[in-house]
């Protein structure tokens, strides 16, 4: 028995969402870091999704997925790094106490 | 195997494999010469090593070229617009030049160019694609270097908090943006700006809700308001350099490729997005100026000055003819000689001085005459005064977009220019009328901030009188048609 495609999109745009609430709840950079990461993986489980129910005969959202999985590899990579320097000069990774430049 | 592809696509993508050429040779010098020699020469080899890629290759021809499928397209236009980003990256590396070498950042030098020169890769891909694929890669590499350019001042200051600023924004908005191309493949079943152009119909909520997801994730890439709140943050604390690249090139890229974006993928429904462009304008370009007015900080002042300049460059997008892309590619260069004059300035008297308040300009006149000149042209060449460039960069847009009808519109963004007017003249009414007992000592420019000031005053001055540019870049527009 196969699950019906409006299963999987309900389930990635759970994820999306709970990025989104995370996103702007959390304090924790490392925790905002995931929920970002949540988001893009909800993207991601959409284009597998839409390709496989809706348009199984071509790869094109498959690509797409693989290309936006290596991406945000990159963008975690790039955030650790500046997240481990916040680390050093502050000692801490809260946002809250990032409001140097706030007017 | 067929290798006859090669030829033509090293033919087509001359400027994006020169550019990555360039690249790896930059990293070879910086890896391989000796100190000395880098100190004396790194930065002059770069310049020139961009000005030959340039010349070689972003010279416009007169025919269209696809590659790859249709995933990549080459067009006169856009390759006016290459010439126009790598001419905004000379001047920014120009100026760039005394800090880079100063002795903090020295040791990474290296890296500065050779991010610079990545992300300009980058919009290069952006504003050649015909492929989303191809277009997330371009935007995600034109924006994923510049958190780390950002954050470059390892040892101090704000950089940091400027960098992860821009960072999460930046992942944020690409993830909405994403999610708006799943609803667009759900829709039509495949990538590309022509099959969407055809599948797309503007009737359906999942039209709608895509549209707007992929315009606020470009949106955040060019500041416009709801998604702007980065801006003045980033720009306060970055590095000057990085702050003027910030503002000028990757914001005129990111124009140019959403204007790409929208005349290609959504040309058949304009009255969709022309409908949530005409709101996010008047937000854009009256909370700019309105905010403008309250900064004392030099740096947040041209930050939300640059909001408000997003918001005229989108009034070419609006009039979605090629008169409104010809306004815009000459707007783009206008406001890049503009704005960075006025970086300049400010890069020269803090990397001297580390003064960037606007009460710190009281009296520059008296010390500084030449900085003070150069700076007021700037000002009055963003607020549009008639003889300079300025004025006939807002000439244009606003007569495209009054040729598509929008007299509203443009009588909303006269008013605005009125406000701009005040504002700018606050930092001219600093320099020349304020007094001052102590004012900034003389600051003595380098002979690379001094060439690229030079460079950008003469822009001002002759840009808007010689008519040739602006017929020059409509007869591009022409052969692309819409």
């Amino acid at each position: 028995m196969e699950i019906p495609m409006i299963y999987y999109i309900v389930l990635s745009l759970v994820m999306f969402f709970a990025g989104v609430y995370g996103f702007i709840t959390r304090k924790n950079m490392l925790m905002m870091l995931i929920s970002l990461e949540l988001m893009l993986n909800a993207v991601d489980i959409n284009f597998a999704v839409f390709n496989r129910f809706l348009f199984p005969g071509q790869m094109e959202g498959m690509v797409f997925a693989i290309f936006a999985i290596a991406i945000a590899a990159a963008e975690t990579a790039i955030a650790i790094a500046i997240i481990i320097n916040i680390f050093r000069h502050i000692r801490d990774i809260e946002v809250d106490k990032l409001d140097d430049m706030k007017y | 195997m067929d290798f006859s592809q090669y030829s033509l696509i090293w033919e087509y993508m001359q400027s994006e494999l020169l550019l990555l050429v360039a690249t790896v040779l930059l990293f070879f010098i910086d890896l391989f010469a000796s100190p000395r020699f880098l100190d004396k020469w790194f930065s002059g080899i770069a310049c020139v090593l961009l000005a030959a890629v340039t010349a070689v290759s972003c010279i416009p021809g007169s025919e269209t070229h696809t590659l790859f499928g249709g995933m990549f397209i080459n067009t006169p236009m856009t390759t006016a617009m290459k010439m126009v980003l790598n001419i905004g990256t000379i001047l920014v590396l120009l100026q760039a030049h005394s800090w880079v070498n100063s002795e903090a950042c020295k040791v990474r030098r290296g890296e500065f160019y050779e991010l610079m020169f990545f992300t300009l890769f980058g919009m290069y891909l952006m504003i050649s694609s015909g492929h989303f694929l191809i277009f997330f890669i371009g935007l995600e590499t034109a924006s994923l270097p510049i958190a780390a350019l950002v954050a470059f001042n390892k040892q101090g200051g704000d950089s940091y908090e400027s960098g992860a600023k821009y960072l999460f924004n930046a992942v944020f908005s690409s993830a909405i943006f994403l999610m708006g191309i799943s609803f667009m493949y759900a829709m039509s079943g495949s990538l590309y700006f022509e099959d969407i152009a055809l599948a797309a119909t503007a009737n359906t909520a999942l039209f709608i809700v895509a549209l707007a997801f992929i315009i606020s994730g470009i949106g955040f890439k060019l500041s416009l308001v709801p998604f702007h709140l980065w801006t003045a943050d980033v720009y306060q604390g970055g590095p000057t350099a990085v702050t003027a690249y910030l503002s000028v090139i990757s914001k005129g890229a990111a124009a140019f490729a959403f204007l790409w974006v929208l005349f290609k993928t959504f040309s058949p429904s304009p009255e969709v997005w022309q409908g949530i462009l005409y709101v996010l304008i008047i937000l854009t370009i009256t909370l700019g100026n309105l905010f403008a007015i309250r900064q004392k900080d030099l740096k947040r002042f041209l930050a939300f000055s640059s909001i408000s300049q997003a918001g005229y460059i989108m009034l070419g997008v609006m009039a979605n003819s090629a008169q409104g892309m010809t306004a815009l590619v000459y707007y783009i260069l206008v406001y890049i000689f503009s704005n960075l004059a006025a970086f300049g300035v400010i890069a020269t008297i803090e990397n001297k001085t580390g003064k960037v308040n606007m009460d710190d300009y009281n009296g520059l006149y008296q010390t500084n005459p030449k900085l003070s000149l150069a700076m007021m042209l700037a000002m009055f060449s963003l607020a549009g005064i008639p003889p300079f460039a300025g004025f006939f960069s807002k000439f244009f847009i606003f007569a495209s977009a009054v040729n598509s009808g929008y007299y509203i519109l443009v009588l909303i963004a006269l008013l605005n220019t009125i406000i701009s007017l005040f504002y700018y003249l606050l930092v001219v009414k600093a320099m020349f009328i304020n007094p001052n007992d102590n004012p900034i000592e003389t600051v003595k420019t380098g002979c690379y901030g001094r060439t690229g000031l030079v460079i950008c005053v003469a822009g001002i001055l002759i840009l808007g009188i010689a008519s040739c540019v602006y017929g020059y870049l409509s007869g591009l527009s022409l052969t692309v048609g819409i």
